[in-house]
């Protein structure tokens, strides 16, 4: 019975993660007030899928998870919604007529 | 007849099909996770809707969007963070048997959850006062910055998408906010009654991934919805 998985990490470790979340939210509002030109919506969203992962991997334990078909599972959900973003963007981004 | 109880140390929660507690807790966890794959599906036919509209009526939705408070908006993205932690500090709890520190972490999850609601709640409440809300009422002015006043009139009927987009998408969240609070009662009622150790808190872990999963919807609303144009 190997009940206690390895995915158990300190306190300090989880409050360390939160306070990067924080930083992160800090900065995309920082970011978000300057003039960046097209590189605005580029670098929110990075910062955002930065603190997206950093609650995947650490507050929901994909790292280190015993299941590993659940990588599997996410990677196939991350693969079809950018399919749907990516064709649609494909279609609407060259309806040259419209 | 007792031959067999201390070899296989059968646990009370372990169902019949499963060969012992881990196979058991690792089914209901990519259980969970599919589960999950279908919300992001659900959310990003939403987030899909909305990249269409933002790229087509880039101006009126940039003009739209700084009519949110940031302030606001800010300081609920604070809250659903803390709520994050109280979470996995649940969850760790919970999974080192400690279960008055599990009540206290649950008990703090769902006032941080209806903290986020309370405060979107006001924010609906001025977008109603505003008549921001899509409808006959609607009507929106955009707030010149300085030096911005010669800028072509917000479209009323582009703006009323990006405010379409808003209450769904937001709206769809708070629901899942909701359902989110009242499974966090459920365990926090369980949890009180003594039913979570050691061995057995699955329902703790797929209810913490779950509010983990609607804490990431937000972390992408939040820039798409209150940040997109608040430079000048």
């Amino acid at each position: 019975m190997a009940g206690h998985e390895h995915n158990e990490h300190s306190i300090g470790f989880y409050v360390v993660i939160l306070f990067a979340l924080l930083a992160l939210t800090g900065l995309t509002v920082g970011a978000a007030l300057v003039n960046l030109h097209a590189w605005n919506p580029v670098v929110a969203l990075a910062i955002a899928s930065i603190k997206a992962m950093l609650v995947v991997l650490f507050f929901m334990h994909v790292k280190g998870a015993s299941e590993k078909m659940t990588k599997v599972v996410i990677f196939s959900g991350i693969f079809f919604l950018l399919l749907l973003l990516g064709l649609t963007m494909a279609d609407y981004g060259t309806r040259l007529w419209t | 007849m007792h031959t067999n109880a201390a070899t296989t140390e059968h646990n009370p929660a372990l169902r019949h099909h499963f060969a012992d507690m881990t196979q058991q807790k690792n089914s209901a966890s990519l259980g969970m996770w599919l589960f999950l794959v279908t919300e992001i599906m659900f959310f990003g036919g939403m987030f899909c809707a909305y990249l269409i509209y933002r790229l087509a009526y880039f101006n009126d939705f940039g003009a739209a969007s700084t009519s949110l408070s940031l302030k606001l908006g800010t300081i609920n993205t604070i809250v659903l963070l803390l709520s994050s932690l109280t979470v996995v500090l649940a969850v760790n709890a919970a999974q080192r048997g400690k279960q008055k520190l599990l009540f206290f972490y649950l008990i703090a999850t769902i006032v941080l959850g209806c903290t986020f609601l309370g405060i979107k709640a006001v924010e609906y409440h001025d977008k109603f006062v505003e008549h921001h809300v899509p409808g006959p009422d609607f009507h929106f002015v955009a707030e010149h910055p300085e030096g911005h006043s010669e800028q072509a009139p917000v479209n009323q009927q582009h703006a009323q998408m990006f405010f379409s987009l808003y209450f769904v998408m937001t709206g769809m969240h708070a629901i899942h906010m909701i359902i989110g609070v009242g499974l966090f009662s459920g365990l926090a009622y369980q949890a009180w009654k003594g039913r979570y150790d050691r061995n057995y808190n699955t329902p703790v872990e797929n209810a913490g991934l779950y509010w983990h999963f609607v804490d990431v919807v937000w972390i992408y609303l939040f820039p798409l919805l209150y940040l997109i144009s608040r430079h000048h």
